[in-house]
């Protein structure tokens, strides 16, 4: 069958199971955009190239699908990069084209021509300049093979112009697709090892069986790897507690009564010390990041580790492993459930950990999140407008987040039972990823309620986004906590800089927030009183056919809390200064 | 350079365009210095092999080792211990020869199994191929004599055979 590199471009695409896909068309594309208008494949018209790979990040967070953008040369590949670097820190299956100037004018400046293979380079798990329209259906199975197997992550590919223009001879192709063996044969380099090593799994039993103070550190691994069941059933089995990272959190069920909560900078008193005094941690999918960790030197003294990753660079990068195991997170830990079903079977029994259980639940009494609800009059609390939203929506309803101290707060106040709930940028920390992702989100599960938890200054990064919202009918509800600053900056100036505020003042008016929301075809709503909180999302849960935006105001001078500062020991952990006053439980 | 305080690493990686700016750049992002990197097609010609010395601590080369086993273009990864690997390398030199001290050099030349590629009127180019402490011996010893242009191609170099070491070790029992 004959076709142009642009059809096999898109039969491609479908052939991939593609039904969505995020981008904005250009002069290199172009010849791309003109297939796709009698392929069933959805395309949402961005604003703005970075909106299409948040869109696709947050599509594939919530599916497990590769999320998949399609933008021009120049300057749209370079806006894609940050949302590339997101996913790639946050190993998020992804696939991103784009426009290249025609074969025989790369390297001559073209216009809108850019470098984008070597641009990318450091932030895609692979990426690939197609050449011959006659190798695109192999470039983008391949595309889509190392986009979600092994550590799953963005890939690349960069198209040029005259290999998909059908006015140019070099588009034309014989349309082919190939199979599995010829897809292995074609990455000679690429066998991630899925299955753990039998000796080491069998090693981590019995460490688990020694251990006196085990913690699991489940990571966002476990989600990648399908393997929350998995996690439970260990879990259960050994009658171990659960700490869920920022990437990992829904991962197992909040309200289970193994469930610590997130540890880290900003963790939960509980999890983070538990993972202190510990004498095994059982890091499943997770990569010690040093929002974890703290101070390297100083973290978990006492524990042994066992670390299941299915990247074998992971292992030993940050804290040597005593059992290292690379693996699928989900193979991995039915292996190891099954290898202490059969130890407990064959007689042996775990150590006595009443102690361990007690002093565990002795800390969760002492030190639970708290905070000071607000006088009448006074400006919300954050963390009560986090609990209204919680309580008012259902339970599996999806969150996401952008990146400062409303991220954390949605982190700790909000319930998650449900995996794939939770959407945020951990690893690169991405201002302005949660209406994007959020919009992606709702496009990859329609049938689920999807609500952004935003700040302020998140917001006016990535707003324009609500018109393609507004105009593709995906009604996503917005909540920006709108305390006028860039917060978790103002609170480091607060905390670590003798309260010399510089450059963090946003205004909470301009922009005026519910305006705006009108203006990109929104309904806006303004939140000023704790009284017309609950009735705010219970408007905004019945708006079915646009976005909502509800602006709330909330006190600027509220910090996040617990935290570990930057670079300090865990075993420094700054309790709510709440905590001993009259505080909400 | 000494034969034990550096690193070699022996690179099998798919023959496309790009590959060495991958491997390359991971060492540049990763803060290791290399010193010397030769690359070119293998015995299968969809392969290339790259033979790269690099001065690091174990740990960290273990972490960049890792790394770069994680590009998609790379196959294989040896490290190779100098002590047990045969390296070569290449050196071409144009050095200075008036008629005074062209007979020192061609003897020098000699000396080193060195060979004469070019004769000028008060100029030689020549090669030698060897070990790279032997060329650096060499090198020095040009060098009062004025090297006008130098060239080295970076070591090679491939496992020593396993066998016939066993075998020496035997019979010297």
């Amino acid at each position: 069958m004959h076709l142009t590199g642009s059809q096999a471009l898109i039969k491609s695409l479908e052939m991939e199971g593609v039904d969505t896909i995020f981008g904005l068309p250009g002069g290199c594309i172009l010849p791309v955009y003109d297939p796709l208008l009698d392929s069933p494949i959805r395309h949402i018209l961005v604003r703005h190239e970075q909106g299409a790979g948040h869109m696709a990040e947050g599509y594939a967070h919530v599916t497990g699908r590769p999320g998949v953008a399609m933008v021009t040369s120049g300057p749209a590949a370079t806006n894609i990069v940050t949302p590339l670097c997101d996913a790639y820190m946050d190993s998020i299956p992804m696939v991103v084209i784009t426009g290249q100037v025609p074969v025989g004018a790369i390297g001559s400046d073209a216009f809108q021509e850019c470098d984008t293979i070597g641009i990318t380079r450091s932030v895609t798990k692979h990426n690939e300049l197609v050449t011959s329209a006659q190798d695109i259906p192999r470039a983008v199975r391949e595309a889509f093979h190392i986009a979600t197997t092994g550590r799953p992550g963005p890939v690349l590919l960069d198209i040029p112009k005259d290999i998909v223009d059908a006015q140019n001879p070099n588009s034309a192709m014989e349309w082919y697709w190939p199979d599995d063996s010829e897809v292995r044969e074609g990455l000679p380099g690429y066998k991630p090892n899925t299955k753990g090593h039998p000796r080491q799994i069998r090693e981590a039993a019995e460490y688990i069986l020694r251990s006196e103070r085990p913690v699991i550190y489940a990571g966002g691994g476990i989600l990648k790897a399908r393997a929350a069941e998995a996690l439970r059933e260990l879990a259960e089995l050994c009658d171990i507690h659960v700490v869920t990272t920022l990437m990992a959190r829904g991962a197992f069920p909040d309200s289970h009564p193994l469930c610590l909560g997130m540890p880290g900078m900003h963790g939960n008193y509980s999890a983070v010390t538990s993972m202190q005094r510990s004498d095994l941690l059982i890091a499943l999918g997770s990569r010690f990041d040093d929002r974890i960790t703290g101070k390297v030197s100083a973290f978990a003294p006492d524990a042994k580790i066992i670390h299941v990753d299915i990247d074998p660079a992971e292992l030993g990068k940050v804290r040597r492993p005593d059992v290292p195991i690379v693996g699928d997170c989900r193979l991995v830990i039915e292996e190891l459930v099954s290898v202490i079903k059969d130890m407990l079977e064959g007689g042996s029994t775990f150590l006595d950990r009443t102690p361990w259980k007690q002093t565990i639940s002795g800390w969760q009494e002492t030190y639970p999140l708290a905070y000071v609800q607000s006088e009448p009059g006074d400006a919300l609390k954050p963390q009560f407008v986090l609990e209204q939203l919680r309580d008012n929506t259902p339970d599996d309803c999806i969150v996401a987040s952008g990146v400062g101290q409303h991220q954390m707060w949605t982190s700790q106040y909000w319930k998650f039972d449900y995996p794939y709930t939770w959407v945020n940028s951990g690893g690169l920390g991405t201002m302005g990823f949660a209406v994007p992702a959020a919009i992606g989100a709702k496009v990859g599960r329609p049938d689920a309620m999807v609500w952004a938890v935003d700040g302020d200054g998140c917001f006016q990064m990535t707003a324009q986004e609500l018109v393609t919202a507004a105009a593709e009918r995906i009604p996503v509800k917005i909540a920006i906590l709108n305390n006028a600053y860039l917060g978790m900056v103002r609170q480091w100036q607060e905390m670590f800089y003798e309260e010399r505020y510089s450059e963090v003042y946003l205004s909470p008016d301009l922009p005026d927030y519910k305006m705006w929301a009108e203006a990109m075809g929104c309904v806006g709503m303004r939140v000023d009183s704790p009284d017309e909180v609950q009735s705010a999302i219970q408007k905004a849960n019945e708006i079915d056919d646009r976005p909502v935006v509800i602006d709330f105001r909330t006190d600027s001078s509220e910090k996040v809390f617990p935290m570990v500062a930057a670079g300090q020991s865990n075993d420094d952990i700054i309790t709510d200064p709440a905590l001993g006053k009259d505080f909400v439980q | 350079m000494t034969a034990t305080d550096h690193h070699l690493l022996s690179v099998l990686v798919e023959n496309k365009a790009g590959v060495l700016a991958r491997v390359a750049g991971l060492f540049a992002r990763r803060g290791f210095n290399i010193i010397s990197l030769a690359v070119a097609p293998t015995e299968d010609e969809r392969l290339s092999r790259i033979t790269i010395a690099v001065t690091a601590d174990s740990a960290p080369l273990e972490q960049v080792t890792k790394q770069l086993f994680k590009l998609i273009n790379v196959v294989k990864i040896t490290e190779l211990d100098p002590k047990a690997a045969v390296e070569r390398e290449l050196l071409l030199a144009t050095v200075d020869a008036p008629g005074t001290t062209r007979g020192q050099i061609i003897e020098l030349v000699d000396v080193f199994e060195g060979k004469i590629l070019n004769v000028g009127h008060d100029r030689l180019t020549i090669s030698l191929e060897g070990h790279p402490e032997k060329l650096d011996d060499f090198e020095e010893l040009l060098r009062p004599y004025g090297i006008a242009e130098l060239a080295r191609t970076g070591r090679v170099a491939l496992p020593r055979i396993d066998n016939s070491s066993r075998l020496r070790a035997a019979r010297s029992a």
